[in-house]
């Protein structure tokens, strides 16, 4: 009875409050507009048979015809794609660099990448709108240096959106690619070493594939939230930056058409299930590799 | 001792630089007497007084905190309970679809999850407003409280629980006097990931909030949609204060009690 209650009710509240707004989402994709106020045609009132019947895929043939929609989808796509590989180029060496530093140090630099989660994300979003903007840190400080003669544009263009991606997301990628680089065992490269391998021969050959678990586990955690990203493409990208979690959110409050913001969301999710999936797999493996 | 390489050093150097430099620079320009905040015009603490005068920021923060508090509790318990059932709970019906679903909301994008959600409460005539949103913040903080007590269940020694059954304990005197006191370091710091991600939560909080009900992060965008404002960068200081002091008290508190605990391990070696 006691074990009924334990599992009952987490069950029963993520099943409510998570899964059944799934099907309503994917329910509403399939139904037309009335109005942008609920009910959605068809509803169950006229039983199931005629409800059924009356399902269409109008909204993601809408989708489909209107190339808005299709770029948004690559551009988001090649974005999360860039950045991920941005924040690994940025997120690796700090995280090997972390790894060699003396034992008594690594726990404060451990906390140091995390302190930055716990710090607003919007807030360290916001942070950048000042230091990219005309009158910016950024362009005073490369004036002051001579570097550049006039200020350039860099907020609300794309590059604002991957900086933005870059910076929120790299503790992402450095504290998996650390869990690995720490577990190492230095004296497999010691062993590369005399074995006649350069020291840039046993990085390639031994730290990184050691490391791939830390590197995979890394870069979908980038990926996927960088994907449906909504609040650094409004923020710190301008009116060319095109984003699907951008799109979704004007969909549903600008322009109030509910179903094809639904259908968005539901094509979203199918491309994000193939590295979702990837994903959950390769923490598995991770796990039972430990213990 | 590994002696650090001068590449070593530039890429920590560079890389903490990276990470803190924005925020920094916001601190030093929450100073800035001018309403330009771009252009530095002398020391002044006059947006912090504003700040201070500033209801509707003061309002939002209220409620965001009473939110907070109520989904964070709510979340510890159901996601205690969640990773419990997880880790001890052997096989039951659904057992794939449960931890499906616990792993999930970690990865769904926000404005997916935010619009399921509203969807749902409009379908059940369910009035937008605190309740809302502490519902859609349960929800996903949840998981996150059950991936941290999950892992801390996972490592430690099932013989404890056992032999306090075999001592004629139920399973529920069992759970409360041996489990529970070893995960507690877990299942307070799931507290504290759902508490920040519930005051950090801009996205799902829009989709769940009517507007009866204003949380400090969609107050902070909708004012910083239009630009870079003095005012906001006072409150971002006030905010990255606060959760400064908060990590690094709790991390000198965990540090004293693992030395306390290593103390004691050491002392009962010697005992025996």
């Amino acid at each position: 009875m006691q074990r009924f209650a334990l599992i009952a009710v987490p069950y029963a509240w993520l099943l409510a409050l998570f899964l059944i707004p799934f099907v309503i989402v994917f329910k509403i994709s399939l139904s037309d507009i009335a109005l942008a106020i609920p009910p959605y045609t068809p509803t169950l009132k006229e039983g199931f048979g005629p409800f059924l019947a009356a399902l269409d895929f109008e909204n993601f043939a809408f989708l489909a015809s209107d190339d808005l929609y299709w770029r948004a989808y690559v551009s988001s796509l090649r974005i999360a794609l860039i950045s991920t590989l941005l924040t690994l180029l940025i997120g690796y060496p700090v995280a090997y660099a972390m790894a060699r530093a003396p034992e008594e140090w690594r726990a404060t630099l451990m906390m140091l990448v995390i302190l930055p989660f716990w710090t607003s994300f919007l807030i360290r979003v916001y942070a950048w709108m000042g230091i990219l903007s005309q009158e910016g840190f950024l362009n005073q400080f490369l004036l002051w240096t001579g570097l550049i003669s006039a200020p350039l544009t860099i907020l609300n263009t794309t590059s604002a959106v991957y900086i933005g991606i870059v910076y929120t997301y790299v503790p992402f990628m450095i504290l998996p690619i650390y869990a690995a680089l720490d577990r190492l065992d230095g004296s497999l490269i010691e062993a590369a070493e005399d074995l006649g391998c350069s020291r840039f021969q046993a990085f390639w050959l031994v730290t990184i594939p050691l490391s791939k678990n830390g590197i995979i586990a890394g870069s979908f955690l980038v990926f996927i939230p960088a994907l449906g990203e909504f609040v650094i493409p409004s923020l710190l990208g301008g009116s060319g930056t095109l984003m699907i979690g951008k799109v979704l959110w004007e969909e549903f409050f600008n322009n109030r058409d509910w179903p094809v913001a639904s259908a968005v969301a539901v094509v979203l999710l199918l491309i994000l299930i193939i590295p979702i999936i990837l994903f959950q797999r390769n923490q598995q493996r991770q796990a039972e590799q430990e213990t | 001792m590994n002696r650090l390489s001068w590449f070593n050093v530039t890429s920590l150097t560079l890389g903490f630089a990276f990470l803190y430099l924005p925020m920094v620079i916001l601190i030093i320009y929450s100073f800035n007497e001018s309403k330009l905040v771009t252009v530095w015009a002398g020391f002044s603490t006059k947006w912090y007084g504003e700040l201070l005068q500033n209801e509707a920021f003061l309002d939002a923060a209220w409620v965001t905190i009473k939110v907070a508090v109520l989904s964070s509790t709510i979340a510890t318990v159901l996601g205690t309970m969640a990773a419990y059932v997880l880790v001890r709970g052997g096989r039951f019906m659904g057992r794939t679809l449960f931890s499906g679903m616990i792993y999930a909301p970690l990865v769904m994008p926000e404005v997916i999850t935010g619009l399921s959600l509203l969807l749902l409460f409009i379908g059940i005539g369910l009035d937008r407003g605190v309740l809302t949103i502490v519902l859609a913040h349960t929800t996903f903080s949840m998981c996150y409280v059950s991936v941290v007590v999950s892992s801390r269940l996972l490592t430690f020694d099932r013989s404890l629980e056992e032999a306090a059954l075999d001592l004629g304990c139920s399973s529920f005197d069992a759970f409360r006097l041996v489990t529970l006191p070893i995960i507690a370091p877990a299942v307070v710091s799931g507290w504290l990931l759902a508490f920040t991600l519930s005051l950090d939560d801009l996205v799902i909080a829009s989709f769940a909030a009517g507007p009866s009900a204003t949380t400090l992060p969609i107050k902070i965008f909708s004012a910083v949609r239009l630009g870079v404002s003095p005012e906001i960068n006072a409150l971002s200081t006030i905010m990255i204060g606060i959760v400064t002091i908060g990590v690094i008290g709790a991390s000198l508190v965990s540090k004293r009690n693992s030395l306390k605990q290593q103390k004691d391990e050491q002392a009962a070696a010697r005992a025996a």
